[in-house]
């Protein structure tokens, strides 16, 4: 069965089109990635599906149509998205910016939860009284992604993990992500980093100027002649 | 004058300030929040004081029709909304009708202070989210100018509203507690006491649930960042809701402390309001301690004013706005520059 299946999305931005007839599915327990250059709609399609901006075709998770949900209906079914822009609670803690990422479940459940992020993050543990915005762009990523984490989702999007982050923890945030999905979770990951994003993930979906140009495993696109030429560089062994 | 003189304008200028406080306190909620001017805020405060005073005699409040109309419009416009029926009907059908119902039953045995108080809160303050859900909820994306114009329009109907049920006439009730203590040449009214007293209550109380609940937690995070919020499951709707809420309960509570001191008619409640208002803005409708020291300060300022220019008080008080304006916008030119 999909944990999530997307059919003919399209999204427009007025009279323009951002994203046109795209259709993928996430497995249960899948690692699925959408890479592509930048513009060509991979926020997009994940705000799509999310809710947060307005989209014509069909959007199915575990079997329900997503049609017109709102984006606070769609989280309390178990989607969640860590957006490019992070958008954390800036002058709330970093304990508190995870508590509220369990917010559908009330407050019951946080501790467990809370001892899980704390430690797949151990970092977030030392920091949790500091306010979300002091945190260095790194944190900030471990700290979206925990948040999200904290509402125990069935599919977790991820839209550009890495962007903007030094190498040493952009390898971390990938081991993370790996880690992540041997726990059973879908999971929708977002990347420009065409090579890591193929090496942790099972099927690849790739995106030009809003339409799938290609798709397969993740494996066999890496190895593709057009990918390894477009995304990859020579270099890539 | 002389130094007693100056201690009862003092004394008099914090029991003020302390009700523009809490006024001002949920301004600064129901802007952070949700963006809305509260401007309607001056009518809870009059609702609760008429409410009050009518319960005081011994009579029903005109209030609870109003509540029982609201209500059904709220379940009109919800349903309009699609929320779900069951839900719908206990928060603005059954409600009402219990309210009702246990005011009919209580009130002609005048039940004393304390009961009176609690029913006042209890049939004013639903109207407020009941007026989210129908003039504010649809508008939830408009920009800041619509909402503003649309708080407008709800306090010029609410002022109407009030005309309607409560009649031209004003009211005043009796005061919580005759007692009162003196130190040396200077005394304190039992109804100062309680004014401040309540005060201080409910500010421990908002910053305790502020603080320590998941839903403060909640109304924070909305404030701080709306799509943050929504992403983690937090209701923009279900926010703004119970910031209403507060504002109303709030609103309420400061016209049933403050109707034992003075006369309120059905419109006596904006000009209360727009003094919490000036609090706010001082403030910059953003910091909670910010805007509770300004209420202080524009109580006192006030009283003041009313001993050496009584004709000039409002004009003095409000005119106090100016200059923090001018302050404000010299301070902030330079972003707005940038944003060019």
């Amino acid at each position: 069965m999909s944990v999530l299946s997307v059919e003919k999305l399209a999204v427009s931005y007025g009279a323009i089109p951002a994203v046109e007839d795209i259709s993928l599915v996430v497995p249960e327990g899948g690692l699925v990635t959408v890479i592509g250059p930048n513009g060509a709609g991979k926020s997009t399609l994940l705000n799509a599906i999310m809710g947060v901006l307005p989209s014509r075709g069909a959007i199915r998770f575990l079997d329900r149509d997503l049609g017109g949900m709102p984006v606070e209906a769609r989280v309390h079914l178990g989607i969640a998205l860590v957006p490019e822009k992070r958008e954390l609670f800036a002058t709330l803690s970093v304990a508190d910016n995870l508590l509220l990422g369990g917010f559908r479940f009330g407050r019951r459940h946080a501790g467990d939860e809370l001892d899980r992020v704390y430690g797949l993050f151990p970092r977030l543990r030392e920091r949790h009284r500091q306010p979300a915005g002091t945190l260095s762009g790194g944190e900030r990523q471990m700290l979206a992604m925990g948040r999200a984490l904290m509402g125990k989702p069935r599919l977790l999007m991820l839209d550009e993990p890495s962007l903007g982050l030094a190498p040493l923890i952009v390898r971390d945030i990938f081991r993370i992500i790996a880690d992540l999905r041997a726990t059973g979770v879908a999971i929708l990951l977002v990347e420009q980093n065409a090579r890591a994003a193929l090496r942790v993930a099972d099927r690849g979906y790739v995106l030009e100027t809003g339409r799938v140009t290609l798709e397969g495993e993740a494996k066999t696109l890496a190895a593709d002649p057009r990918i390894v030429e477009m995304y990859l560089g020579v270099a890539s062994g | 004058m002389d130094s007693t003189i100056a201690a009862i304008l003092v004394q008099d200028g914090i029991v003020n300030g302390a009700i523009y406080a809490l006024l001002a306190l949920s301004l600064v909620l129901v802007f952070a929040v949700t963006r809305v001017v509260f401007v309607p805020q001056g009518e809870f405060v009059a609702y609760g004081a008429l409410t009050y005073a009518a319960l005081d005699t011994g009579t029903l409040p005109g209030s609870l029709w109003l509540l029982a109309g609201l209500g059904a419009a709220a379940f009109l416009a919800g349903l309009a909304q699609r929320r779900p029926i069951f839900g719908l009907a206990l928060s603005s059908l059954v409600l009402p009708a219990a309210i009702i119902a246990t005011s009919w039953l209580l009130v002609p045995s005048k039940p004393g202070i304390l009961a009176n108080a609690l029913l006042s809160l209890a049939i004013v303050t639903p109207i407020a989210p009941y007026i989210y859900r129908i003039g504010f909820q649809p508008l939830a994306e408009a920009s800041v100018l619509v909402l503003l114009i649309a708080a407008v329009a709800v306090h010029l109907a609410l002022m109407g509203l009030g005309l309607v049920f409560f009649g031209p006439e004003g009211s005043r009730a009796s005061a919580f507690s005759a007692a009162s203590v003196s130190v040396g040449d200077f005394s304190l009214s039992g109804q100062a006491l309680w004014i401040l007293g309540l005060t201080g209550a409910l500010m421990i109380g908002l910053y305790g649930f502020f603080g320590f609940t998941l839903l403060g937690r909640a109304l924070r995070a909305t404030a701080v960042n709306r799509l943050g919020a929504r992403l983690v499951g937090i209701g923009t709707a279900q926010s703004g809701s119970i910031a209403f809420t507060l504002a109303g309960a709030i609103g309420a509570l400061s016209g049933i402390l403050v109707v034992p001191l003075t006369t309120v008619y059905y419109d006596s409640g904006f000009v209360i309001g727009l003094k919490g208002f000036t609090a706010a803005i001082i403030a910059g409708m953003a910091s909670y301690p910010g805007a509770v020291l300004a209420a202080v300060l524009v109580g006192v300022l006030e009283s003041f004013s009313s001993f050496w220019a009584s004709a000039f008080k409002e004009v003095i008080v409000f005119t106090a706005i100016i200059p923090v304006l001018l302050w404000r916008s010299l301070r902030h030119a330079a972003i707005e520059d940038d944003d060019e």
